[in-house]
């Protein structure tokens, strides 16, 4: 065991921990006001929800006993011999319940990341149930193909902190999500405009500072190579930020609080699966092209016409996957990418892409179809009128 | 009597009060409002997206006096709340039956 190893994995899984509250801000400020409490609550009722699943069962689906490939297995069910010392734990250097509880967070944040889809127009119960399984059925197998030692890790597929494992992941399974139960209510005839960008600013600011804790976190120990994926996650930021607004400018006019922040998160996005691989140079040229690309995707649902309302395809669906296929070009740390003569780890960077965009969005659209048949998903159009705030949980965000 | 409805650009509301309370009115009640009128909104964009916000926000102002003062708040008002560009707003000016004043119950001109 090593005591700073321990010490810094523990202080960032507290800070990606603060993820999932700074996503709540994010999405709660892009929505209407009579939804701002329903947002808000898809996000941070899953520091309760993801983690209780976790404990019980997610962690060792994710870390267990590998079968074939696949799944882990019930060995740590119910945090069985997940102690104090290192025995058993995926990382040496750690004590195994604090490489479990870091692992814990991504899980909260992950199917949070999704609810930015369907927002404004889900009920509260199926949510619950609809995350649970999503938890249980998609998130786990796809970290266990990624880092419990499953068969995308076994092909040599590059995935620092979670481009695939958690940002192509939600981001199918937010694509399902919106064409599933439709566009909500008057979309395309009223203004759907955000209520509060301020409070959406705060909440990529938490996010951009969380996520320090992600990537460098992601290293598992307390050294260079975290401090590589710490500079590369902060350079990507800074340089989406302008890539998006560089582009935004130029196609709407103006340069706008809503595209840098969303042009800092897209940044993020993109830099995960590479932050320990590529050098702080290569993390800028990402963020550049990410922000361009990413404000590319939030377009798209304009074309096709699906209403993914705060843009999960677009930011981390299509930012997820060209991070996945950049680390497939720029990898020198640790890894050879096409810069370094190596055009093999694009290939299996491609092929993991579409394991993953698959097996997300075929799980994804199964599970809300089974909990919609059950219970309904959608929220009725006099609910959906009136707000997710006074209709699921009998309160209202602003009083005056 | 007569109620005088002044719908305004926001940023003239303090123009607007200086001007009314130079000619010596001693109340008015001013309220956040939104709507449109020839100028019909504005255009917002949001992540790419162009929306047309037909409501844009103005403040309502409400004065109420006797009869002869009302053509010169109508005046000093338009005198405050011109720009020249259009979205200016509009006067009204409404024939008011009776006012009470609640702690009293003076009524008439007295309660103004």
């Amino acid at each position: 065991m090593n005591a700073a190893d321990t010490a810094f994995v523990l202080v960032c899984a507290a800070l990606v921990m603060f993820m999932t509250p700074g996503l709540a801000l994010f999405y709660a400020g892009m929505v209407r006001s009579k939804n701002v409490l329903g947002t808000t609550m898809q996000s941070f009722v899953l520091l309760g929800l993801g983690t209780v699943v976790w404990a019980v069962v997610g962690y060792s689906l994710a870390f267990g006993t590998d079968f074939g490939g696949i799944i882990g297995g019930f060995d740590f069910a119910f945090m069985r011999d997940v102690g104090l010392d290192t025995a058993n734990s995926p990382a040496e250097n750690l004590p195994h319940l604090a490489f479990m509880v870091f692992q814990c967070m991504f899980a909260v944040l992950t199917p949070a990341l999704i609810t930015g889809a369907f927002a404004e127009r889900m009920r509260f119960g199926p949510f619950l149930v609809f995350s649970a399984l999503w938890l249980i059925l998609v998130y786990s197998p796809m970290c266990h193909w990624v880092w419990g030692g499953g068969w995308l890790g076994q092909m040599g597929a590059l995935d620092f902190a979670g481009g695939a494992v958690v940002h192509m992941s939600s981001g199918a399974a937010a694509l399902a999500g919106c064409l599933y139960l439709g566009k909500r209510k008057g979309y395309g005839k009223e203004p759907n405009i955000p209520h509060n960008l301020p409070m959406t600013v705060l909440g990529a600011a938490i996010l951009w500072f969380g996520w320090f804790g992600f990537n460098a976190g992601s290293a598992l120990a307390a050294d260079g190579l975290a401090a590589n994926a710490f500079v590369t996650t902060h350079f990507a930021a800074a340089a989406a930020m302008l890539g998006w607004l560089i582009v935004e400018t130029l196609h709407s006019g103006k340069p706008t609080t809503l595209g840098a922040a969303s042009g800092a998160v897209a940044g993020l996005v993109c830099i995960t699966p590479a932050a320990g691989f590529v050098s702080p140079m290569a993390s800028i040229v990402i963020g550049l092209l990410g922000g361009a690309i990413c404000y590319g995707g939030v377009l798209l649902k304009g074309k096709f016409g699906y209403d993914d309302s705060l843009d999960v395809v677009g930011i981390h669906g299509l930012g997820g996957t060209f991070g996945a296929l950049a680390t497939g070009v720029f990898a020198s740390i640790g890894a050879e990418g096409l810069i370094m003569g190596n055009p093999k780890q694009l290939w299996i960077q491609f092929v993991s892409v579409v394991a993953t965009w698959i097996f997300c969005f075929v799980m994804s659209l199964i599970l809300y179809k089974v909990v919609d048949a059950v219970m309904g998903l959608r929220a009725s159009e006099e609910d959906e009128s009136k707000g997710l705030d006074v209709t699921q949980h009998n309160e209202t965000g602003y009083q005056w | 009597m007569k109620k005088i409805e002044i719908i305004a650009k926001p940023f003239k509301v303090e123009d607007i009060k200086e001007a009314l309370t130079e000619l010596g009115v001693k109340g008015m009640t001013v309220s956040e409002a939104k709507g449109f009128g020839r100028q019909r909104g504005h255009k917002e964009v949001y992540r790419g997206a162009e929306y047309q916000v037909d409501f844009v926000p103005k403040v309502k102002i409400e004065v109420v006096a006797e009869d002869d003062m009302a053509p010169k708040i109508v005046k000093a008002a338009q005198e405050a709340a011109r720009t020249g560009q259009v979205g200016d707003g509009k006067i009204f000016v409404i024939p008011v039956d009776d006012v009470m004043r609640i702690r009293t119950g003076e009524t008439g001109d007295d309660a103004i």
